[in-house]
C-alpha cells in the first residue's frame, strides 16, 4: 500500500470546562485505508472528528491536509476541503427524495431557477453505481429503510467531493446484514483511493474493517497498531486500561416457573397502527429471554404494554400466575415487575432529581420512605448510599444530582433502583445502549446474577451481541411477532435473516 | 451543559439534556446562581432611573421618595406606633406583599409541575367574589366559623377554577397558557355581571352603584398592626408567611410534592415511576389556584371589605405573581423577598412619588408607577431568555465562532 498521508493532525488539544476533552492527540490516514478510531464513550473519538470536521477549534495543535497545514472555520470549509462525515443520527428531509437530498445545496437548475432532477437524479445513480451502494434516487426518504439512509448519507458526502470519509459509530442502527453491506461499500470506496476513518466502540467490527486502529481513552492517545497482530482482548486492555473480560461468565441456567406470560397480545402505537400482533411468550424463573430484533419491530410497544405504560387491546399478561390487565406503571410494579427502560434519559431517571430521589422513585409513597403522605428524605438518601456502595457508582453520592452522572453510572442508579424492589420479572431494554466497555461488563454480570437470584429477565436488545452473551434462549421479533426461537446453537446470520422477515419464508419454505 | 461533570466526559455526549420548561429553567438557574435575579431586578430600577432622568429630574430622589414612600426607612428607626409615617408606610406595603406572596406561590406551584399559570389574576377574583358574598351574607353568624368559611370557600373556589385549566390540560392537552387566559376573561366579564346593574353582589341598598354590599363586621379580619377603618395590616399577613412555609413543605416533604417535581421536571419519568401525570396536572393547578382564591380572600376580609365594577381593571395583583414567581425563582425564600419588593414598589410609587413631592414631575408620578413595575416585569420575564442567549454565547464561543450546527454543511 501506499504510504502516503492524506491527513495529519498532531498535538490536539482541547478542554471544556472542567474536562479535557482530547490531550495532545495525534492522528494521521494514509491514502486508500481505513483507520479506525476506538474507544469508550467520552474517550474523545468524537471531538476529535468534530475538531477535524471544522466543528470544534482545537486548542492546540495542527491539522495537515495532504501536506499543508489548514484551519477549518466551519463544516462548510471541511467539506471544501474535501473531508465528508456520516453523523450517528442522520440528517436527511424524509418528504424529499433521495436525489434531492443529496444535491442538497447545490442542486443542479433548469434556467438558473428549477431544480432540474433529471440531472440530479442522473448525476445521483452514476455516483451510486460507480461504488456499488444501490439506491433508487426517485425514492422518497421516508420510504426506504434505515441501511440505505446511511448509503444516502454517504452519497451526499461523495457528492460533495469528499476524498476522507467520517463514519461516526456506523453500524448502531444496522442489521448484521446491512452491516455486512456497509462493509463492502467501505471497501470499495477504499479499493477507489478514498480514506476512510472509522468511528467505533465494537471490538469484532474494528478488527474486520480497519487497516490501522487508533485508541483513545480519557481523551489521550493509547496506541495505534495494525490490525494484523490486534486482538479483540489486546484492543479492550488498551480501551478500558486493565483487562476486561468480553464474554459473561455464565453458568448454565436454572429456569423455574413460568414468571411472565404474555399471551396473543395486540398494541397499536400512538397513530392506531398495529405494532404488536398476537405475539406471546414466556419466561421462567432464572432464565433470560433475549428478544432480538431491528428497531421499529414493535419491541418498544412489547415493554410498554408489559410495563403498563401502553394499554393493550387484546391478550393477556400474566405475572406469576396472575393475570394483570396492565392498565397503569403503577399496577405492574406492585405485581413485581421490575423495568429497566431502553431511554434511561428520557424515562429511567428525573435527572433534576438527586440520585437519593430517583432512587425512590417508584417507592417514595410506601414505607420507609414516606408514610401518611409525608416524605423522609434522610431514609431514601440512606437507602441510596447502600446502592451507590453495592452498584459501585462514581461521580457522585446520594445528594447528587443524576444529571451530573455519566451514562454508565446513571444507568447504575437506574439497575439498583430496579434490582433493590426484588421484582419477580425485570424487563431489560438496551441495558447497555450507549455505554463503555466496563460498565456493560459490570452490568452483564449483574444480570446475570440477578438470573441466577431466580428473577425472569426479559431482554430486549438490538445489540445482537449482547442478545447472544447473555440470553439462555433468544425470540426474534419481527412486525409485532415472535418469528423464532432458539435454545441451542444458533448463527447470528441465521437470527439476521429472521430479523428482517426472511427466516420465516425460510422456514415455511423448508416445510413445505 | 456548562455543569463540570465530575468523570471526564465531553460535552457531546450531554447526559443531562433538559427538556421541560421546569427543568431547562433549573438548569439555566443553576447556571446563574442568585446573581442573576438580583442583577435583573437592578438593570431594571436602573433603566427606571433614566427615564426619571430623561425628564430631567434626579433618579435618587426619585428612588429615595419611593424608598421612604414604601416606608422602608422604618428600618432606621422602628417603632410600632402606627402615627410615625414611616411606620404606616410599611404596614401599607406589608399589605401589598400579604397578596403578592399568595399570588406569587400560585404561579410558582404550577410552575414546578411544569405549567405556566397566567390565570392568577382570574382565581384571584373569583376567591375575592366568594368571600365578598360569604362575607356580607351570613351577616349575624359569630366571628370565627364565618371568617374560616369565607377563607375556606373562596380558597376552594379558586382552586376549582384553575382546576378547570388542569382538567382540560390533562384530558384533551388543551395548553394552560391558553386557557387560564381565557378563565381571567370570563371570570373578569363574570365580576362586571355580579357587581352590575340588578347583579347578585350587587349593593342591596343602594341599587344605583356598581359596587358590592360591605361585608359584616364579625367576618373582618383582626388587624394587628394600625387600624381597622384606616387599612391596618391584618393577620392575613401570618397567614401568607405560613403558606410560604406550607408551600416549601409541601414540594419538599410531602409525597404530593415529591409527585409534583417528578412531573415538572420529567413527565415520562413519572409515568414510569407509577406517578399519575394527568392527576398530578390537575391537582398542581388547583393547589396553584388555591393560592390565589386565598388571596382574593384576605384581601377582601382584611381591608378591601366591597368590590365594584371600577374595581376590576385596576387591579393587578394576580398578574404581578407571576413577576413574583420568576423574580423569586419559584421557590419560597425567593417568592417571599420578590413580594416584598414588588410590594415596596407597588406602594412606594404611588404613594411616595405622589404629588407634593418635588423628585419628579407630578403629572409622571403615576405613570412612572407603571413604568418602573413594567420594566422589572420585563426584565424579569426576560431574564430566562437573557440566560439562554448568555449560554448560546458561550456555545457558540465553544465552536470557535465557526458554524452552530452541524447540518449546515451544504458549501456555497
Amino acid at each position: 500500500m501506499a504510504e502516503e498521508l492524506v491527513l495529519e493532525m498532531r498535538g490536539i488539544r482541547k478542554e471544556f470546562p472542567g474536562v479535557v476533552a482530547n490531550d495532545d492527540v495525534s492522528f494521521d490516514v494514509r491514502k486508500g485505508e481505513v483507520h479506525a478510531l476506538l474507544g469508550e464513550n467520552g474517550a474523545g473519538k468524537s471531538t476529535l472528528m468534530t475538531i477535524l470536521y471544522g466543528l470544534y477549534k482545537a486548542d492546540a495543535g495542527e491539522i495537515l491536509l495532504r501536506g499543508k497545514p489548514v484551519v477549518f472555520g466551519s463544516a462548510r470549509d471541511a467539506i471544501g476541503a474535501g473531508i465528508g462525515m456520516v453523523h450517528q443520527h442522520f440528517m436527511l428531509i424524509p418528504v424529499m427524495t433521495v436525489a434531492e437530498n443529496i444535491v442538497l445545496g447545490m442542486e443542479p437548475s433548469r434556467d438558473a431557477i428549477f431544480l432540474d432532477e433529471k440531472a440530479a437524479e442522473s448525476r445521483v445513480r452514476e455516483l451510486s453505481e460507480q461504488f456499488g451502494l444501490s439506491v433508487e434516487p426517485s425514492a422518497l426518504v421516508s420510504s426506504i429503510t434505515v441501511g440505505q439512509e446511511q448509503r444516502v448519507e454517504i452519497l451526499k458526502a461523495l457528492f460533495r467531493g469528499a476524498d476522507i470519509l467520517i463514519l461516526d459509530e456506523p453500524t448502531a442502527v444496522l442489521t448484521p446484514q446491512e452491516a455486512g453491506e456497509l462493509f463492502g461499500i467501505v471497501r470499495s470506496l477504499k479499493a477507489d483511493g478514498k480514506s476512510i476513518i472509522f468511528i467505533s466502540h465494537k471490538l469484532n467490527e474494528v478488527l474486520e474493517i480497519a487497516d490501522r486502529i487508533t485508541v483513545l481513552r480519557r481523551g489521550r492517545k493509547i496506541e495505534t497498531v495494525p490490525r494484523e497482530g490486534a486482538t479483540e482482548a489486546s484492543l479492550a486492555r488498551a480501551m478500558v486500561g486493565r483487562e476486561v473480560l468480553l464474554r459473561v461468565e455464565k453458568p448454565p441456567a436454572h429456569a423455574g416457573d413460568v414468571l411472565l406470560s404474555v399471551k396473543d397480545l395486540h398494541v397499536v402505537d400512538e397513530r392506531g397502527i398495529p405494532k404488536v400482533r398476537g405475539l406471546s411468550l414466556d419466561v421462567r424463573a432464572g432464565e433470560i429471554v433475549g428478544v432480538a430484533g431491528v428497531d421499529g419491530n414493535g419491541q418498544t410497544e412489547l415493554i410498554e404494554a408489559i410495563t403498563g405504560l401502553r394499554r393493550i387491546e387484546s391478550g393477556t399478561i400474566e405475572v406469576a400466575g396472575k393475570v394483570y390487565g396492565a392498565r397503569n406503571p403503577r399496577e405492574m410494579l406492585d405485581a413485581g415487575v421490575g423495568h429497566i427502560p431502553e431511554d434511561r434519559q428520557r424515562r429511567g431517571l428525573v435527572l433534576e432529581f438527586t440520585i437519593g430521589e430517583n432512587v425512590a422513585l417508584h417507592d417514595y409513597s410506601k414505607e420507609p420512605d414516606s408514610k401518611w403522605g409525608w416524605l423522609y428524605p434522610k431514609r431514601m438518601l440512606e437507602r441510596a448510599g447502600r446502592l451507590i456502595k453495592e452498584f459501585d457508582v462514581r461521580g457522585g453520592g446520594p445528594e447528587t444530582r443524576a444529571g451530573t452522572l455519566s451514562g454508565g453510572n446513571q444507568q447504575k442508579v437506574v439497575v439498583a433502583r430496579e434490582v433493590d424492589r426484588d421484582p419477580k420479572v425485570l424487563i431489560a431494554a438496551q441495558p447497555t445502549r450507549g455505554l463503555d466497555v466496563g460498565a456493560i461488563e459490570f452490568l452483564h454480570r449483574r444480570l446475570v446474577g440477578e438470573r441466577d437470584e431466580g428473577r425472569a429477565i426479559l431482554l430486549i436488545s438490538l445489540e445482537l451481541d449482547e442478545i447472544f452473551s447473555l440470553s439462555d434462549r433468544i425470540l426474534v421479533m419481527y412486525e409485532g411477532e415472535i418469528v423464532g426461537e432458539h435454545t441451542g446453537e444458533v448463527s447470528e446470520q441465521e437470527i439476521g435473516l429472521e430479523m428482517v422477515g426472511a427466516g420465516k419464508k425460510d422456514t415455511e419454505e423448508t416445510a413445505a | 451543559m456548562s455543569e463540570v461533570a465530575s468523570t471526564p466526559e465531553p460535552p457531546e455526549q450531554p447526559q443531562g439534556d433538559a427538556t421541560t420548561l421546569a427543568s431547562s429553567v433549573a438548569a439555566k438557574q443553576r447556571a446563574g446562581g442568585v446573581i442573576v435575579p438580583v442583577l435583573t431586578a437592578v438593570i431594571a430600577f436602573l433603566i427606571g432611573g433614566l427615564v426619571v432622568l430623561a425628564t430631567g429630574h434626579n433618579p435618587l430622589a426619585a428612588y429615595h421618595d419611593i424608598f421612604n414612600g414604601a416606608g422602608l426607612n422604618w428600618i432606621f428607626h422602628p417603632t410600632t406606633d402606627v402615627a410615625n409615617t414611616a411606620a404606616y408606610n410599611l404596614s401599607q406595603t406589608l399589605l401589598q406583599t400579604t397578596s403578592l406572596i399568595l399570588c406569587g406561590l400560585a404561579v410558582a406551584f404550577a410552575f414546578r409541575c411544569g405549567m405556566f399559570n397566567i390565570g392568577g389574576q382570574g382565581q384571584y377574583f373569583i376567591g375575592l367574589y366568594v368571600a365578598n358574598w360569604l362575607g356580607w351574607s351570613f351577616a349575624g353568624m359569630s366571628p370565627l366559623p364565618h371568617v374560616l368559611i369565607a377563607v375556606v370557600c373562596a380558597t376552594a373556589a379558586g382552586a376549582a377554577w384553575a382546576g378547570i385549566a388542569g382538567v382540560l390540560k390533562a384530558t384533551t392537552g388543551a395548553h394552560e397558557v391558553i386557557t387560564t387566559i381565557m378563565l381571567n376573561w370570563i371570570a373578569i366579564w363574570v365580576g362586571e355581571w355580579l357587581f352590575g346593574d340588578g347583579g347578585p353582589l350587587q349593593n342591596s341598598a343602594n341599587k344605583t352603584v356598581p359596587i358590592s354590599n360591605d361585608i359584616a363586621a364579625g367576618a373582618r379580619l383582626p388587624v394587628f398592626w394600625g387600624q381597622q377603618q384606616l387599612q391596618g395590616l391584618h393577620v392575613g399577613f401570618f397567614v401568607a408567611i405560613a403558606a410560604l412555609v406550607v408551600f416549601y413543605l409541601i414540594l419538599n416533604r410531602t409525597t404530593l410534592g415529591y409527585e409534583v417535581r417528578a412531573v415538572g421536571f420529567n413527565p415520562d419519568a413519572a409515568a414510569y415511576g407509577g406517578i399519575s401525570v394527568r392527576k398530578n396536572l390537575i391537582r398542581a393547578m388547583a393547589i396553584s389556584g388555591a393560592f390565589a382564591g386565598l388571596a382574593g380572600a384576605l384581601d377582601m376580609l382584611g381591608y378591601l371589605y366591597h368590590f365594584g365594577q371600577s374595581d376590576i381593571p385596576v387591579s393587578q395583583v394576580g398578574f404581578l405573581g407571576i413577576a413574583v414567581a420568576l423574580l423569586g425563582r419559584n421557590t419560597a425564600v425567593g417568592v417571599g423577598i420578590a413580594s416584598l419588593l414588588f410590594g415596596a414598589l407597588l406602594f412606594g410609587t404611588t404613594h411616595g412619588l405622589s404629588a407634593g413631592s418635588s423628585s419628579i414631575d407630578p403629572s409622571l408620578a403615576g405613570n412612572l408607577t407603571y413604568i418602573i413595575q413594567g420594566l422589572v416585569v420585563l426584565f424579569v420575564g426576560a431574564d430566562v431568555l437573557v440566560l439562554s442567549v448568555w449560554n448560546a454565547r458561550k456555545k457558540v464561543r465553544r465552536r470557535g465562532g465557526g458554524s452552530t450546527a452541524a447540518r449546515a454543511e451544504a458549501p456555497a
